[in-house]
């Protein structure tokens, strides 16, 4: 019985992109603070969401991640002045590719979260978790890359 | 090949509890490319770092990753004890498993699964991470300090004092700013000008301190330790190295009738002038509007009575060069002008009608009105007959705290000089009454409500808490209508003087200004820190500095500690041949880019510029992009725009972040 629970319950692999100076800190300060949230996302830090080039996001989906997070300092607090606002207005177009290409979007989210918000850091990301959850694990990955490849051939 | 170690500290139990360390490390020792694996109870500790200094040497380790705390706890520490075993320290990574992962997670087979998880991300990116050197820069030891007004005055002699040359710019023709036209200052009474012109006289004396008055910034190039200032140092019409500033000239100026900017208006001055009679430097300078002889083409009163030949009516404006290694902004504020129509997005207050009836003035001219060197002699009258006025009325907010008017935050000052204009104005009117319209009473800061409190309590005035929402005129008086919100009823007073402590707001012009030097601005152009509570007097340009309330609105006192502040900011950087700082800056890869400029656009910094490829024979091959090291901060939003892919951040290149992304999940 226990067995059968084990095997059904579905753990999603979860990517997340923050920036090194709000949402890495404030990941921290949960962190401080004892907050407790889902294991499921695994960090990678970089200096500023300026710096998240889509193609990472895609990557990380070809290693079999069935959500990503996104997160940076909230608009005018960046470190750098306007990477976010960079990092914002790419996403809404990376959105859109998404939608075409056939990936669900709610997979991708993207979030402010600052220094100080270590709570708001810890409900995201069990927020996510359960989203995630619902929308089940990502295999349709394989099949729409093959099918672009199968097009591209094709033409 | 890659020889990686892996540390897995325990943190006494802070890991330890629910990260099962010993097996994190038996099979950390089993990925690949890990030729050392150890866990110890803490490895920040002098036995902890030995352990890693023992095992970079016995196993000749060349990547080193020790799961632990936070990076932006122990980085630095464990990068040190890295270059100690005489290691990169940028070859030093850390697996963050205790903020991340043992201290926000219960169950302990996950949180071990993914402690791994995240060291084995770090063992793939360490592979990828190269030896980097810190930047060193040189550093110019002389400080620019732009505005001088009080703020500006005591950054410029604090840094001065401490050793360091300073150029101070002033655009208008003598320093002292706002706080040479104030009356008094709260809380103590203190005449303005006799705590300000010995300070002012002492910048134009100190030997460390370069003085360009009637000045301005025309370009700023250049990054921290380096900046290339062009200052423009407008045509004074007078040879600023002969005069001595007798005064002759301006007594036989036929022109008298100009308004005096000094005075607010209130007063008069002639064509060639200076400012107030303490001006620094006290040489005067011809307004070239008003001027007869620029006007009609004869006069030249002025030369022919100067007998050391110091009119120059053939001068131009003058570029001049200097070089410096940090700079102070003290540019300060400007006050909310509440005439009716206005150019820019600030609505204006027509009800209360300022600058169609003489008797209604702002805070400032009423300062000029109660000042012993103002245009009344310290006498208060009625700017319209002369009269002395019997009631005066002071509207509190005027501006500020008003949303509908554009501007949300408090003038922070208002409270406490309206308090001192009541004081002042009962000490010379004994028989006067003066009445405050206010909306809340802030007086925090040292003896303030003690001075407010004597306002109301010694000197009889009115406070009325409400705000007013009409002043005509009736015959001789001017009637204010407002509220009495404290009793609920409506008010009428009977005044013959109104005075609008109007909202502070930052220089005009402040805009290109900021973006003359790359530093941030907010909604109402004040200039922006880099952060509010830990950076306050930083900008978010390394080496530029804020003082005073080109900021936020400040008093004396706070304008005069953050100007102390940013010069110790100032001596603190110039006390280094060099700088370092951490290299993770972008480069490029000047074979593959192909010069499209976009990361130049990207760049909130500036630090991209065109660089041209030649060959042997000096012909043009290609135009690439280039990246000053010493100005890129490292944000790397010109990687991920990058269409070539030619542009990379080094610390978090693409190659280092694949990695990571490639192993995070097995």
């Amino acid at each position: 019985m226990e067995e059968k629970i084990l095997t059904s319950q579905f753990e999603p692999k979860i990517a997340s992109f923050v920036c090194t100076w709000c949402t890495y800190t404030g990941a921290d300060l949960a962190g401080t603070s004892r907050l407790k949230y889902e294991p499921n996302v695994r960090i990678i830090r970089l200096p500023c969401t300026g710096r998240i080039d889509y193609n990472l996001i895609i990557k990380a989906f070809e290693n079999g991640a069935d959500g990503i997070l996104v997160s940076g300092c909230h608009p005018n607090d960046c470190h750098y002045s306007s990477g976010n606002f960079y990092a914002r207005r790419r996403f809404i177009v990376f959105r859109e590719l998404l939608q075409f290409i056939g990936i669900d979007v709610r997979r991708v989210q993207f979030a402010w979260v600052s220094a100080a918000e270590g709570a708001k850091w810890a409900k995201l990301v069990n927020k996510f978790t359960s989203e995630i959850k619902d929308l089940g694990q990502f295999t349709n990955y394989q099949k729409i890359k093959r099918d672009i490849f199968l097009e591209e051939a094709v033409i | 090949m890659s020889r990686i170690g892996v540390f897995v500290c325990y943190c006494g139990e802070n890991i330890g509890r629910t990260v099962n360390c010993s097996e994190v490390t038996q099979r950390a020792a089993k990925l690949r490319d890990v030729v050392y694996s150890v866990d110890y109870k803490y490895m920040c500790s002098d036995p902890g770092q030995q352990i890693i200094k023992d095992a970079i040497k016995k196993y000749n380790l060349n990547g080193i990753v020790v799961a632990s705390c936070s990076p932006l706890m122990h980085e630095k520490t464990f990068r040190h004890a890295v270059v100690e075993a005489g290691l990169n320290p940028f070859l030093c990574e850390l697996a963050n498993i205790r903020e991340h992962c043992s201290w926000v997670h219960d169950d302990k087979r996950n949180a071990t699964d993914k402690a791994l998880d995240l060291i084995r991300m770090m063992v793939e990116k360490v592979k990828k991470n190269l030896p980097l050197d810190t930047i060193k820069i040189p550093v110019t030891r002389r400080a620019l300090v732009i505005g001088g007004g009080v703020a500006g005055i005591q950054a410029a002699l604090d840094i001065a004092d401490g050793g360091k040359e300073v150029v101070m710019v002033e655009k208008s023709p003598s320093i002292g700013g706002h706080m040479a036209q104030l009356s008094e200052t709260f809380p103590t009474l203190d005449c303005s000008q006799c705590i300000l012109t010995p300070k002012m006289v002492d910048v134009n004396s100190h030997k460390n301190i370069k003085l360009y008055t009637y000045s301005e910034i025309e370009n700023v190039k250049g990054y921290i330790g380096n900046f290339e200032i062009t200052i423009r140092k407008k045509t004074r019409y007078v040879d600023d190295s002969i005069c001595n500033g007798c005064g002759i000239c301006i007594e036989k100026c036929p022109q008298k009738k100009i308004n005096s900017e000094f005075n607010t208006n209130l007063g008069t001055r002639k064509a060639i002038y200076v400012p107030f009679p303490q001006a620094v430097p006290n040489i005067p300078v011809i307004d070239k509007e008003n001027c007869t002889y620029f006007k009609n083409g004869k006069c030249k009163v002025c030369e022919k009575f100067c007998d050391r030949n110091a009119i120059k009516f053939e001068q131009t404006d003058e570029f001049i060069k200097e070089n410096v290694g940090a700079i102070v902004v003290a540019t300060g504020f400007d006050l909310y002008s509440i005439e009716k129509e206005r150019s820019d997005n600030y609505q204006g207050y027509g009800e209360y009608g300022y600058g169609k009836d003489p008797d209604i003035i702002n805070s400032l001219q009423f300062e000029r009105l109660l000042s012993a060197s103002g245009p009344t002699l310290g006498e208060v009258t009625r700017p319209s007959d002369g009269k002395i006025p019997e009631t005066v009325v002071f509207i509190q907010c005027v501006g500020s705290r008003d949303k509908s008017k554009g501007i949300e935050f408090c003038s922070k000052i208002c409270c406490m000089y309206t308090a001192k204009h009541t004081m002042l104005y009962k000490h010379k009117v004994h028989n006067g009454k003066a009445f405050v319209f206010y909306m809340d009473i802030r007086a925090a800061g040292k003896n303030y409500d003690e001075f407010v409190r004597r306002a109301i309590e010694e000197d009889e005035a009115i406070y009325l808490r409400g705000r007013v929402s009409r002043i005509y005129r009736e015959k001789d008086k001017l009637i204010v209508k407002g509220a009495d919100t404290l009793i609920g009823k409506q008010v009428e007073i009977a005044a013959d003087l109104v005075v609008l402590a109007t909202a502070m707001l930052p220089q005009k012009d402040t805009v290109p200004f900021a973006q003359k030097l790359g530093i941030g601005y907010d909604k109402y152009h004040f200039l922006s820190e880099a952060h509010p509570k830990l950076k306050p007097i930083e900008t978010n340009t390394a080496g530029i500095f804020l003082a005073g309330a080109c900021q936020a609105p400040k008093d004396i006192p706070e304008a005069v500690a953050q100007a102390s502040a940013a010069a110790s900011k100032v001596l603190g950087l110039c006390s280094n041949d060099q700088l370092e700082r951490e290299p993770y800056v972008a480069y490029v890869n000047e074979s593959s880019c192909i010069g499209c400029e976009f990361c130049l656009q990207s760049c909130t910094y500036s630090a991209i510029e065109n660089k041209s490829i030649v060959n042997s024979k000096g012909e043009l091959v290609k135009k690439v992009a280039y990246v000053n090291k010493g100005v890129c901060q490292g944000c790397g939003t010109c990687v991920s725009i990058c269409r070539s892919k030619s542009i990379d951040l080094a610390g978090y290149t693409d190659e280092q972040i694949y990695s990571e992304i490639n192993s995070m999940f097995v």
